[in-house]
């Protein structure tokens, strides 16, 4: 969402570069051939896994953005605790009704034993922080990799939190 | 008091016998970075971040502890020691349970300062992810140990300032923990007079104040000096925030 | 006592043990003891009594004779005959043929012309099965107290650190800085207090030359330990044993007692102005208290995490005074100099690295022992002229000195000499004594990564490079052991060792890295092999961590 926060700057972008997937926009499958993709969040489950995979083999290149991604932040904040804990907690104390840990693994992702950064799991080429990132730390980034270049912030765009 | 000169990246500079490397250079504003070090309390050369190159030597030297010598060239800011920082800082990241986003210091955290300094992108080490205790038996504080940076300036403070030493380190190597005297819960701690000053030194959200939400908690650490100073010299002088 | 009580002590002492027709001593070091000498003192002590012959055969126990690995020992002092592998039956047979009938019990008998004894020259060891360990009167008849009687009344305090300066004497506890020359500058020191500081917290996995000494002749590391307070003006002295050493901290106990009333520690020694006192401080088993400054800190009581130095103990150690601060087998050879002279000293072992050097033999080595060998010796000759090799069947790999500070030496440089000068020249340092021999089964990996999880253990968590790099470095040998690490995760760790290694604040930190880049050094081969491409992971340099895949 903070994409959005480029306000203006969002129209100087669109004449510059394609969209070709996005969760806001309503495309099934992720497109071969991208030059750039952007991915947010931590991997925590076997989707999260196979989707940073696929991403990392059909783009040039792959930026984690935001703390999530970067750092695994507060999603693997349940690292220190074993996963059945976790489960256990989420699922059965804390339930309204029914309380069971889901475990048809044929239509729903596998959650990891850990929450990874992206960099634990595939190659990543340069780092946006923040949760979530500013509008100017994204542009500089985007204008950056624009004009050729791989993103490395100076420190006024470094924030983590 | 004899005067020694030696250099520092290059320029000349003289001091009087027995300052060490990082006053000198904070009086010159050469910025060398720190963690375990704070103004008024020992120094303990721990955190290993003010490392200084020293021709004639291919030893490191932590700036907090080392003084000068006549002749002596110094360097602080060489492509190996920056190197260092960085690894020093990535390891400090990946040894605790840092969540900035949901931190009562976010953004008043000298953990992120030094991430900012060395340009800390990411944490090429696995994070270790330990399983810590948080400590909220204190009426008015709260030690978190999973933000803990084992700077120890607690536990110094503590004993060293306030004399009650209610802090000190338990267990060894990663596994070691600031403790509250036998290891109790901090709000059963007989010897801890609540004055609040290991909360005031601790560089992280490691320690904080019952009530604050995240990003609310800020630090003013010049007191320490500033009491120091009052009692050792009789100089009743408040060092303004920003210079500190 | 005056010096000529102590002449007096001696002869009476000689004489006592003239009577005997043989003298049969049994080891009673922690190695035998494993082993079950207490069994063979039994049966030893009932053979002679039953066949009437306690009257012509005297039996005592006496230090660490060597062939730990073949043990209970036995040695016949008068016609030199050692023993191996005795139990009650064999020593029955010892008293029986041996003593009462004259004849050597040839099944058990050890050839004493065998290089393992040939090769070595005792200096440190010289009283390993010579003396009752237990007994002051033995140690006096054997020269004991000999050279501090002689440096109290016929030494200037200078003249005994110039004896001491002259010898070369290097400091045994692994570092080699001169001893004298530290001595000379806690002497020089302004202070009203002084104090001498004996370091016997031997860590090292396989070491046990420190306990051997003091379990054999505590009175030896007492006298030099009193030596060094004359030279350099101290009254006080510690003693700091680990705890894991009981039957050396018993003997050390009764040494000083007997000293005590002896009056060779105490006020006016020798009749002379000289004052000296030891107590014993116990260890609580920090690896990391061998450090000097976290053992001094240990002594006064304190949580035991090294300082930065300097200021060195030298100028400021125990509650802020000068201190010495010396390893058990330098204080050991401090008697010998002052006795027989610095110059026959000198004479021994190499121009920059004099005297000898103990070893404890450990591994895969066919005689496990201790071993005390003139420096410059070459590799070659410990491990295979007196070591005996390594098991049939295998091949020598590797042997490491100085424990997990040390590195790995390979066959290459078997003929390296063992000096303080050039085991740095291929990665390793001499420490202090123990060497672990690897053969052709060893894992390189796997040993470095033992190492690192030792020094991850005991890493006092002062300094961040030790505390978390250890942590990481032994995680990522793990790694490579698990089979999922990469090129890139192998360079990372070379980094990562360096790092750990310029940056950490003391010798335990400093050094952590060296089992790691030393096999690495020479056997490169055993990591990359095990090493996986980092392309098979959709082009990432990082392999997924373990468990990834599971939920």
């Amino acid at each position: 969402m903070s994409f959005l926060d480029l306000d203006e700057r969002l129209v100087e972008l669109a004449g510059k570069i394609d969209l070709v997937y996005s969760p806001l926009a309503d495309v099934k499958v992720f497109p071969a051939d991208v030059d750039v993709t952007l991915v947010e969040g931590a991997i925590t489950n076997s989707e999260n896994e196979e989707m940073a995979r696929l991403i990392r083999k059909n783009s040039r290149i792959v930026i984690a953005f935001g703390d999530c991604a970067t750092t695994g932040n507060v999603t693997a904040m349940r690292n220190s605790v074993p996963l059945a804990d976790v489960q256990k907690r989420s699922y059965i104390d804390l339930a309204d009704k029914n309380p069971r840990i889901p475990d048809d693994h044929i239509n729903l992702a596998q959650l990891l034993t850990t929450a990874h950064p992206l960099h634990e799991m595939i190659k990543i080429d340069a780092w946006l922080h923040g949760c979530p990132p500013t509008a100017d730390e994204i542009w500089f980034a985007l204008t950056e990799l624009l004009e050729g270049r791989m993103p490395v912030l100076p420190p006024q765009y470094m924030k983590y939190g | 008091m004899p005067v020694v000169t030696f250099s520092i990246d290059g320029e000349q500079y003289s001091a009087t016998e027995g300052e060490n490397i990082l006053e000198i250079a904070r009086d010159h504003k050469i910025h060398i970075p720190t963690l375990c070090f704070l103004d008024g309390l020992s120094t303990l050369g721990a955190c290993r971040l003010c490392l200084v190159e020293i021709e004639g030597t291919p030893k490191l030297f932590p700036a907090c502890t080392t003084k000068p010598t006549e002749g002596m060239v110094i360097r602080t800011n060489t492509d190996r020691l920056k190197k260092y920082r960085k690894m020093i800082v990535e390891m400090l990241a990946s040894e605790g349970n840092h969540q900035c986003a949901v931190c009562i210091v976010n953004g008043h955290c000298e953990l992120q300062d030094l991430a900012y300094e060395v340009g800390l992108d990411h944490v090429r080490f696995p994070y270790l992810y330990p399983d810590k205790s948080l400590d909220a038996t204190h009426k008015d504080f709260v030690m978190d140990r999973n933000r803990c940076v084992l700077c120890t300036r607690c536990v110094r403070v503590c004993h060293e300032v306030e004399a009650a030493h209610v802090w000190d380190i338990a267990g060894r190597g990663i596994n070691c923990e600031i403790i509250a005297d036998m290891n109790q819960p901090w709000g059963t701690s007989p010897s801890c007079t609540s004055c609040g000053k290991c909360v005031r030194v601790c560089p992280t959200g490691a320690l904080f104040e019952k009530g604050a939400a995240v990003g609310e908690m800020h630090k003013e650490r010049g007191f320490v000096k500033f009491i120091v100073n009052a009692r050792k010299k009789r100089e009743w002088v408040r060092v303004a925030p920003e210079d500190e | 006592m005056t010096i000529e009580d102590l002449r007096e002590c001696a002869e009476k002492e000689q004489a006592r043990q003239a009577q005997f027709t043989h003298r049969i001593l049994y080891c009673s070091s922690a190695g035998c003891v494993s082993s079950g000498c207490d069994a063979v003192k039994a049966g030893l002590r009932k053979a002679i009594d039953e066949l009437g012959l306690s009257k012509k055969c005297e039996m005592i126990g006496t230090g660490c004779l060597g062939l730990c690995g073949e043990g209970p020992l036995v040695f016949v002092q008068t016609d030199r005959t050692l023993y191996q592998h005795v139990d009650e039956k064999s020593a029955r047979r010892i008293v029986e043929e041996h003593i009462g009938q004259g004849k050597r019990v040839e099944d058990y008998a050890v050839d004493l012309n065998d290089a393992f004894f040939a090769s070595q020259k005792k200096i440190v060891l010289e009283n390993m099965g010579r003396i009752n360990a237990e007994s002051i009167e033995e140690y006096i008849a054997s020269e004991g107290y000999e050279a501090l009687a002689k440096a109290l009344t016929e030494m200037s305090p200078e003249d005994v650190i110039a004896e001491v300066r002259k010898s070369g004497l290097r400091g045994r506890g692994g570092a080699g800085y001169p001893t004298g020359l530290k001595w000379d500058i806690v002497r020089k020191g302004v202070a009203d207090q002084k104090y001498i500081v004996c370091n016997a917290d031997e860590g090292d996995p396989g070491a046990f030359m420190d306990r051997s000494v003091l379990e054999g002749d505590p009175h030896r590391v007492l006298e030099g330990m009193a030596l060094a307070g004359y030279a350099v003006g101290a009254t006080q002295g510690f003693v700091y044993a680990r705890a894991e050493y009981p039957l050396a901290i018993d003997r050390l106990k009764t040494a000083i007692k007997q000293a005590e009333r002896f009056g060779i520690l105490g006020n006016r020694i020798f009749e002379s102005g000289f004052n000296f006192r030891i107590d014993i401080r116990i260890g609580a088993g920090a690896f990391v208290c061998g450090e000097e400054t976290a053992l001094l800190r240990s002594v006064m009581g304190r949580r035991g995490r090294p300082k930065v130095r300097p200021p060195y103990p030298s100028e400021k150690g125990l509650w802020d005074k000068p201190t010495v601060i010396n390893n058990v087998e330098t204080f050991a050879n401090i008697a010998p100099i002052i006795r027989e002279g610095s110059a026959w000293f000198a004479g021994i072992g190499t121009p920059k690295s004099t005297g000898t050097k103990v070893f404890a033999l450990a591994g895969k080595i066919n005689r496990t022992g201790l071993v005390e060998v003139p420096m410059g010796i070459p590799l070659r000759k410990i491990i295979f002229d007196i070591g005996g090799g390594t098991p049939e069947g295998t091949e020598f790999k590797a042997a490491q000195t100085g424990g997990p500070s040390g590195g790995c030496i390979p066959k290459e440089h078997l003929d390296l000499p063992v000096d303080y000068e050039s085991l740095p020249t291929v990665g390793s340092i001499m420490g202090s004594g123990g060497m672990i021999v690897m053969d052709s089964t060893s894992d390189m990996v796997d040993v470095a990564k033992y190492f690192m999880e030792f020094c991850m253990d005991e890493s006092c968590g002062k300094c961040v490079p030790c505390r978390v790099g250890t942590r990481h470095i032994h995680g990522m040998l793990d790694k490579i052991v698990r089979g999922e690490a990469t090129e890139v995760d192998f360079e990372f760790l070379k980094e990562t060792c360096v790092m750990v290694k310029e940056t950490s604040l003391c010798g335990l930190g400093q050094s952590a890295p060296n089992p790691v880049l030393s096999t690495i050094r020479f056997f490169e081969q055993e990591y990359t092999s095990k090493l996986i491409s980092a392309h098979e992971f959709n082009g990432t340099g990082l392999s997924p961590l373990s468990g990834a895949k599971e939920s």
